[in-house]
Parts: C-alpha cells; sequence; structure tokens
C-alpha cells in the first residue's frame, strides 16, 4: 500500500476484537467514534482499516458480545451505536488476560536477549 | 446467543433489503464523519471526502463482507445457485424434459412397488407388539400346516405356558335380514379372547364375555366401524340392542375402532362367539375335526423358540385330563409361525423379486440420467471455462453442477408421485387377490419420506459424476480445445452404457424365465375340462333350513330349474370346487382293513357332489362307475375316490367293493368307482379325493357351488341361471359367479402378477438401454463430424461409414451382454421359487433375449449411423 519507510499503522493481528470492546466499556460509540477513538489513545500508533471495524462490529454484534441501536444524531442522520453487553464485558476481561499474559511472556524472551 | 444469530440471520434472508439499507447507512455515516474529522484538520470539503473514501476503499466491497459476516450468505449463494440451474433448466427443456421423464418413471415406479412391499413385508403388523403374534397349526405326518381342532386348542389354553392369549376362529357369513334389504356379511366365529390376542381394544361397548363361549350361551356379536355405520347408522344406543342374523337374533356388545384391520379375513365386519362345546360328548362332534385356525399373543419376554419347545412338550406328553382322538394325536408336533410370515407366506418371494427388479430398474434409469448429464456437460465446457477464468472456484463450480441434478432429481420426485399415485391403482388393480393388506397400500407419509430420500440420494449421485468430469483436470484448457478433453468422459459414458445394457438383459431374462413358467403352470392339467363351464356358490340361511331335508330339497328343487335353461348340457352342485381359492375341505379317511382296526388315514378332499358332476368337469372315469341316482338318501352309501387315492392306498389292489369311512363318521361306505386326479388349491398340488353323493353325506351342506357345461357359449347363461334359481326362493344369496376358466387363471395370479411387473419393467429397461445406445452414438457422430468428413473425402463409402458407427454400438451392446448374460445366471436364482419347470439357464429364453436385446440395439445404432453416413464433407470440413 505504502512505501517501505511508512510506519506500520495496522492493528495487531488478532487484537481489533479486544480494542473495540476495550473501546466500547468506556461508553457507547458509533463506528467512526470507535475508531477515532482507538486511534487517538493509542497516539496514533494504530489506525483501524474502516472495513475491517465494520465487518467486525456486525460479527461481535451477533456473537453477543455487543448491543446495537440506531439512534439520531444532532444533524438527523441515522447512526448505528454500539454498546458492550454483559457477555461482551466478560469476553474483554478473558481477552484482556490473555493479551497480558502473552505480552509480558514476549517482553521477557526479549530481556533474556540482554 | 444462537437466537440472536438465527433472528439476524433470517432478516438477511427475509428483509434482504433493510438489512442491506442498514449496512449502507452505516457505511454512509462513517465515510461522513470521516470526512468531517479531515475538514477539521483543514482540508477543503471536496478532499476530505476524498481522503474519507481512500481509508475507506472500496464502499460495496465493505458492504459485502458486512453481509458475509453471517451464515445466510451461504444461504444466498445456494440461492443463487438455484436460480441460474433453474435458468440453464429452463434453456434447455428438451434435455430436462427427458430427463424429468425417465426420473419421474424411475422414482414414482420405486415409490409405488415401496408403498407395496412396505407395508406387507416389512412394517409391523397393525397391532401393538405384532411381532409377538403368532399362528399355531397342528403338523401332518409330512409336516405340512393342518387346521387345528377345538380340542387341541382347548389343550393348550389350559397346558401351554407361553401365551397371554389364544384364539380360534373360523370364517362366518350370515345373513343380516330385518331391518333394510337382506345382506350377506362377512364375519368370523372367534374364541372369546380373539380381540385379546389382537390387543385392539373396542371403541364402543365390551368385549366378549367367555361365560357365552358355550352351546347355548347368549348369542352376541361384535360389529366394524364400518358395518356399525353402514347397516346400524352409528347409532350408540344400539349396543344392547338385538339384529337378526341368519334368522336368530345377536345382541349387538360392542364395536371396533375406526381403521381397525383384521388381518386373517381383511373382508370380515362382523364377529360372534364360536360356542363349541368345551367338553364335546364324543370324538365325532364338530369339536374334533381339524377346521379351525389359530392364533396367539406370545407373553412378553418369552421368545418364540421358548414357545415352540413349550408346545413340543405339551405335544409329547399327554395327560389324563385332555384325551386325543387318533387324528388330533400331535404325534407330529405343532407348527409355530409368526402371523405376518403365514399371512405373507405366498406372497413374499414374488413381491421380493419385484422389489428387487424395480431396484435395477432403477438403477438403469439413473445411468441414463448421468449419461444425459455428461453429454450436457460436453456442451458446456466452454461455459465452465469462461466461469473457471472469471475466478469460480472449483467447489463453487461442482456445488453449481449438483444443484442443477438435485433440482432435476426433485421436479423428477414431484412428477414421480403422480407416476407412483397411478402406479398403486395398477398394482391394487393387477394385484392377487390374496395379497395381504391391501388396504395399506397407498401413498403415505412413508412413501413420501421414501420418494424424497432416494430422489435426494438420486440427485446428488447422478450429479456426482457430470462434477467430478468438469471440476477434473485443468479448465482453462477448455477454453483452447474443446475436443481434447472428452475421452475421459467418453469412457465413462460408455461403461455406463454397457452397465444399462448388461441390466436390462438381468431384467429381460428374468421377464422370460417367469413368462416361461407360467406358460408351464397353465400347460398343468388341471384334471378337468375347464372350457364352457359356469360356476357360482348358491347359499341357503335362516332357520328355515334347519332340518337337511329342506336344504336337500332346496338343492334338488334349485337343480331341476337350472336343468330347464336352454343352453344347459351338464348341470352339478358340489359342495367345493376345484381352483376356487377356498380353503380345503379335507377329513382323515379310513380304508377297512381285512380283519383289523381301521387304521385312521391321512386327509382327503371331500366332496358331496350330485350326479353330474363328473360330467359337467369331464372328471375322466378310470374304474367302476360314477355317483349317480342309485346313490340316493336312503340307500347304501357309495363313494367314488381319486386315482392317487387308491394307488397309495390301495397299493394296486382292486379298490372297488372296498370300504372307507370318515373322520368322526361311524359308518362306511363302498367304493364304487375311481376318477381321474384334479386339482383343488393350486395346479400343483394334487390331493387324495372321496367324492360322495350330497344326499348320503352325514349333514346338508348350506353353499353349494353350481357348475354347469353349456352348450355354447357359457357367461350369457348366468341371469338366466340365477333367475332359475331363484325361482325356488328368491331369498337365498348367490356368490361368486365365474367360469371355470376364470378360477384356473385366477390360482396362477401371483404369478401373473410378477410376470407382468417383470415384463412391464423390462420394456423400459430395454427402452432405456436403446436410448442410452443411440445418445451415445448420436453425441458421438455430432463431435466426430469433422473426423467423418476426412473420412468420407479421402474415399470411404457410406457403407463403410454406417459399419463404423455400428459396429461401435454393437461392440458396447456386445460387450454388456456378455457381463449381463454372467450377471443374468447369477441373479435369476433369486427367482428360483417363482419358477416352474424352467431352469434359472433356460437356453431358449437366453436366446430370445439375445437376439431381442441385438435387435433393439441395431435399431438405436441405424439412425445415428444413417446421419453420419449422410454427412457432407465439404460442409463438415468448413465448420469447424
Amino acid at each position: 500500500m505504502g512505501s517501505m519507510d511508512e510506519i506500520n499503522t495496522d492493528v495487531i493481528q488478532g487484537t481489533l476484537d479486544m480494542l473495540i470492546l476495550k473501546t466500547l466499556s468506556l461508553q457507547p460509540l458509533h463506528g467512526f467514534g470507535i475508531a477515532r477513538r482507538i486511534e487517538q489513545v493509542s497516539r496514533g500508533v494504530f489506525k483501524v482499516n474502516p472495513g475491517s471495524l465494520l465487518t467486525a462490529l456486525q460479527r461481535l454484534e451477533r456473537a453477543g458480545w455487543l448491543d446495537a441501536e440506531w439512534r439520531q444524531t444532532e444533524n438527523s442522520r441515522r447512526a448505528k451505536f454500539y454498546s458492550l453487553t454483559r457477555t461482551g464485558r466478560k469476553q474483554l476481561d478473558i481477552e484482556a488476560a490473555d493479551w497480558t499474559r502473552r505480552v509480558s511472556a514476549v517482553a521477557r524472551l526479549l530481556k533474556a536477549e540482554g | 446467543m444462537v437466537w440472536r444469530q438465527l433472528t439476524r440471520g433470517l432478516r438477511g434472508v427475509f428483509q434482504r433489503r433493510a438489512a442491506d439499507q442498514d449496512a449502507a447507512d452505516e457505511v454512509a455515516h462513517y465515510l461522513e464523519q470521516a470526512a468531517a474529522a479531515h475538514r477539521a484538520r483543514g482540508l477543503s470539503p471536496a478532499e476530505a471526502v476524498r481522503a474519507a473514501r481512500l481509508e475507506l476503499g472500496n464502499a460495496t466491497g465493505v458492504r459485502e463482507q458486512m453481509r458475509e459476516a453471517g451464515w445466510e450468505s451461504a444461504f444466498d449463494d445456494g440461492v443463487a445457485d438455484l436460480r441460474y440451474a433453474v435458468r440453464r433448466l429452463r434453456s434447455a427443456p428438451g434435455f430436462t424434459a427427458v430427463t424429468v421423464l425417465t426420473l419421474a418413471l424411475a422414482i414414482g415406479t420405486t415409490t409405488a412397488i415401496f408403498s407395496a412391499v412396505n407395508p406387507i413385508l416389512f412394517e409391523p403388523l397393525p397391532y401393538p407388539h405384532a411381532g409377538r403374534l403368532l399362528v399355531i397349526d397342528d403338523r401332518s405326518q409330512d409336516g405340512t400346516a393342518l387346521d387345528v381342532t377345538f380340542g387341541t386348542f382347548r389343550e393348550l389354553t389350559q397346558r401351554s405356558r407361553s401365551f397371554d392369549a389364544l384364539a380360534v376362529l373360523k370364517s362366518w357369513e350370515p345373513t343380516n335380514t330385518g331391518t333394510d334389504a337382506p345382506e350377506r356379511l362377512n364375519g368370523q366365529q372367534v374364541s372369546a379372547q380373539y380381540f385379546r390376542v389382537l390387543g385392539v381394544p373396542l371403541v364402543l361397548g365390551r368385549d366378549f364375555d367367555p361365560a357365552d363361549d358355550r352351546p347355548g350361551g347368549a348369542r352376541t356379536v361384535i360389529v366394524s366401524d364400518a358395518l356399525f355405520r353402514r347397516r346400524l347408522g352409528a347409532d350408540s344406543g344400539l349396543i344392547g340392542r338385538s339384529i337378526t342374523l341368519d334368522g336368530s337374533p345377536f345382541t349387538v356388545i360392542g364395536v371396533m375402532p375406526h381403521g381397525f384391520e383384521n388381518v386373517s379375513a381383511p373382508s370380515a365386519e362382523v364377529w360372534t362367539l364360536l360356542q363349541y362345546d368345551p367338553a364335546p360328548p364324543s370324538f365325532d362332534a364338530r369339536e374334533w375335526g381339524h377346521h379351525l385356525r389359530m392364533v396367539a399373543r406370545l407373553r412378553s419376554g418369552v421368545s418364540v423358540d421358548a414357545a415352540r419347545r413349550d408346545l413340543a412338550g405339551v405335544a409329547r406328553t399327554s395327560s389324563a385330563e385332555f384325551i386325543r382322538p387318533p387324528w388330533a394325536s400331535l404325534k407330529s408336533g405343532l407348527l409355530l409361525t409368526r402371523l405376518q410370515d403365514r399371512l405373507t407366506e405366498t406372497v413374499r418371494p414374488a413381491l421380493l423379486s419385484v422389489l428387487d427388479a424395480v431396484l435395477l430398474l432403477l438403477l438403469i434409469a439413473c445411468c441414463n440420467v448421468i449419461n444425459l448429464l455428461l453429454a450436457r456437460g460436453a456442451e458446456r465446457e466452454g461455459e465452465f471455462a469462461i466461469r473457471a477464468a472469471l475466478g469460480a472456484a472449483r467447489p463453487r463450480l461442482m456445488r453449481q453442477l449438483l444443484t442443477e441434478s438435485v433440482l432435476l432429481a426433485l421436479v423428477g420426485g414431484a412428477c414421480g408421485i403422480a407416476v407412483a399415485a397411478f402406479g398403486i391403482r395398477i398394482l391394487v388393480a393387477l394385484g392377487p387377490a390374496d395379497l395381504p393388506r391391501m388396504v395399506a397400500i397407498r401413498l403415505d407419509t412413508r412413501a413420501y419420506v421414501f420418494a424424497l430420500f432416494i430422489t435426494t440420494v438420486i440427485g446428488l449421485g447422478v450429479g456426482l459424476v457430470p462434477a467430478l468430469h468438469a471440476s477434473r483436470g485443468d479448465l482453462h484448457a477448455g477454453l483452447q480445445q474443446a475436443s481434447r478433453r472428452s475421452a475421459g468422459r467418453h469412457r465413462t459414458r460408455r461403461t455406463l452404457v454397457i452397465l444399462e445394457v448388461s441390466l436390462a438383459l438381468v431384467l429381460l431374462v428374468g421377464a422370460g424365465l417367469l413368462v416361461h413358467s407360467l406358460n408351464r403352470v397353465l400347460a398343468l392339467p388341471p384334471g378337468f375340462d375347464p372350457a364352457q363351464v359356469l360356476t357360482m356358490q348358491v347359499q341357503v340361511a335362516g332357520p328355515r333350513f334347519g332340518p337337511d331335508s329342506v336344504t336337500h330339497r332346496h338343492y334338488a328343487q334349485a337343480l331341476e330349474a337350472v336343468r330347464r335353461v336352454p343352453g344347459v348340457a351338464d348341470a352339478a352342485f358340489t359342495s367345493q370346487l376345484p381352483l376356487s381359492g377356498e380353503l380345503p375341505d379335507a377329513y382323515g379317511v379310513a380304508l377297512e382293513t381285512n380283519g383289523g382296526d381301521p387304521q385312521h388315514g391321512d386327509p382327503a378332499l371331500r366332496y358331496a357332489v350330485t350326479g353330474e358332476y363328473f360330467d359337467a368337469l369331464r372328471i375322466p372315469l378310470v374304474r367302476g362307475r360314477y355317483l349317480d341316482a342309485r346313490d340316493a338318501a336312503g340307500s347304501a352309501r357309495s363313494a367314488v375316490i381319486s386315482l392317487s387315492y387308491a394307488r397309495r392306498v390301495l397299493s394296486g389292489a382292486d379298490p372297488i367293493g372296498r370300504r372307507v369311512r370318515f373322520g368322526s363318521d361311524t359308518s362306511w361306505l363302498t367304493i364304487v368307482g375311481v376318477v381321474g386326479d384334479v386339482k383343488q388349491s393350486s395346479l400343483f398340488s394334487s390331493d387324495d379325493a372321496v367324492y360322495v353323493a350330497a344326499p348320503q353325506w352325514v349333514w346338508a351342506d348350506h353353499a353349494r357351488w353350481l357348475v354347469v357345461r353349456g352348450l355354447g357359449a357359457v357367461t350369457a347363461l348366468a341371469p338366466a341361471l340365477k333367475q332359475a334359481i331363484w325361482s325356488v326362493d328368491k331369498d337365498q344369496p348367490i356368490v361368486r359367479v365365474g367360469t371355470m376358466t376364470t378360477w384356473v387363471a385366477a390360482s396362477t395370479a401371483v404369478r401373473r402378477f410378477t410376470m407382468i411387473v417383470f415384463e412391464a419393467f423390462a420394456l423400459v429397461a430395454l427402452v432405456l438401454a436403446a436410448t442410452g445406445i443411440y445418445g451415445i452414438l448420436a453425441g458421438g457422430v455430432t463431435e466426430r463430424r469433422r473426423e467423418i468428413g476426412v473420412r468420407t473425402a479421402l474415399g470411404a463409402s457410406r457403407r463403410e461409414i454406417l459399419s463404423l458407427v455400428v459396429r461401435q454400438g454393437m461392440g458396447l451392446t456386445g460387450f454388456g451382454m456378455v457381463i449381463g448374460l454372467g450377471s443374468a445366471a447369477l441373479a435369476s436364482r433369486a427367482l428360483v421359487t417363482l419358477l416352474f419347470g424352467v431352469s434359472t439357464l433356460d437356453p431358449v429364453t437366453y436366446a430370445g433375449v439375445i437376439v431381442l436385446l441385438l435387435a433393439v440395439a441395431l435399431l438405436a445404432c441405424g439412425v445415428p449411423a444413417w446421419r453420419a453416413a449422410r454427412i457432407d464433407p465439404a460442409q463438415a470440413l468448413r465448420t469447424e
């Protein structure tokens, strides 16, 4: 897509679901809101691919981890707001714990070298 | 979660537009927000929109991706496949029609045969725990089953330990009078436990009271639902009231449920108690005659083998309480058979072979359809290549082809149901009269499930071969060179044609053997001359016929009246008619020995006849004289015996003047003549027979067959004969009118039925095989147009081209026939029980079948060969 020296801003494979769940654990948001929040909080390290995000939202909603609700926005357009369900919250805990375990393992491995 | 998946998915299917709109709105809203963010960062509105679009990528693609997140997208693909399949099939109406027709015929016929065979052979009888229902027979010295005596039944009820209930029964045909027109009813006299044995409770009223089941007990009847509606107006107030049967009052005590099937006598509508004497005064009483059928319900947890041992034990050890006469001594033991096996034993081999035949037919039809699909696959090679080039994955192409074949099969199956409905009607009309459970032969849920099952299997099965062919190898090659890749497909198609020819040959051989057998059977001498003989059963009923003299006088007067009818040559009455299909009427006949005690002989058929009986049926006299006017009521009692009896019992000695007596009858009859053997129960069995003059018999039979030999066409005499009999008493029923020739034919009904079914199937198989040969040759000629053109251009004569194609076709046929001959030799062994007088390797049949198949194959080769020979080389070379 870009040139060689362009910084990689792709979301780490397999973490998109967790990032979405974490973002929504704070407040309900629509698709673009989620993308912007992830970008802001990660200070621009991650830029979410809109296609992947919207598909993931669809999938998570089907799985019952998110609830979706169509709301009228301030400029009277229809927007789909997502919020975390109870099972979604449980799923977030599972994924976060798993992630922490794996990251610390990777960190240990990297440290062992030096 | 599952619920959410399901509801969202269903919304995706059924509210596709709304679901798509939601996705579109979400994507649009995202774009808007993203553009707004870009604008806030300082981009111009146009640039902001462009940047947002760039980030998102292909908006349609995103919407598509969102849609594919759910399971319903697979369903959408299926719908698309189906739509495409419908379009493809509609664009080739000829192909579709031929395929659907073939499948409809095959599925329909198979379903029809299944619907007939399943309830008879495989489904349990319509009673609770039907597997526990058994039939108990007395066993004769030669091991055959014999009706039981009431005495044996009574002993078994007391001494056997393996049964919940036992019952004996015999048929009963009372005339109902008093309300509407008199009607002859079909019924049964049963012992009190009969319905307990069957395990079917009454729907109204009460069951028989065992206390009534003795001579002089209360006369009660239980009626079928049909009779309750037809004759009694379905009035439940009638329970406890009385109806008149054979002139006596009977109290209606109960009604059987609607749909109750009385398998031992499907037409029975009324049941009464047997009322036999539990302590008969002597062995001469009817209680000791072999004329009852016994049914039993096995106790739960007892095996049939255990019950068999139990019965053997009872038979072996006699008890002082139950003294047995010599003819019911049980010294040969008792026979125990499952009720279902007993009911189906005469038709089982025929039905199983018909089932085999229809499966062969189904296989041939499938070969034909696969061939058609393959031929069509060849035409569509380019289409598949293009689709593959455009990115269709191989599994997707296979799925498309399977969708098409399953769709074809489903349409064929739907039409097949109509074929099956029609086929069942034919089967029932054609079926032998003794086919059990006729009412259960219908298109029911099981038949539909079966049809759907074979339809699906066929749809997938026939689709698989072409699908594998289409997906095999390099699809791209199809774009370049169409003719190269067809080699594998041709091999498959040739194999299929060979298979079809061989299967058709198997069916043809089967049909041929059955035709031969039937001819052999019909060539068996019945022992009488059936031509120009009309018969009818003349019955008498009612209290008026209590005294035997009245009955004898009635029949004598009726015979006088019949003799006066113009066109009657000979007329006589007989107590039983050869080949009428009724249960044989036999008694143990003892021959007087010189001095010592008469030994109790084996059963012989008993015919109580009037003088002209032998003339009417042209039964030849071997020695002595026929019965005639000399053998009147008061005179010395005479008998005429059959040749087989004379040979067996007297072994060459002169029988004239010797004396015989029947089972319990104490007085002797002097043998005055010997006549030729007559076939009674079937054209095969030649049983011993003893003829007695009707007025000299122990009792007066209340149902006798009138046998009339006419001077000319005899069927036309029927109305005049009936009028003559009714001129004596207009209230007496006349039933079962038919010529002797029809009885002879009816006695071979199972054979005839099997033969007709095989003939029909073999014919269809022949046509299918011929179309198979034609199809592959015609396709080959079209594909090899150019080659044939070149050959012709290089100087090949028309005859050479003709023989080129014919050789190919006949080569396939010959190969198929060789395989078929081997298979037929093996497969026809399954028919062995149905064959008579014909070997399974009958050379005449095989030769005939070979000639027939060769002729038909030649015909099928002819048209494509002729077309090949007409190819104009110039035109053929120019076209490709």
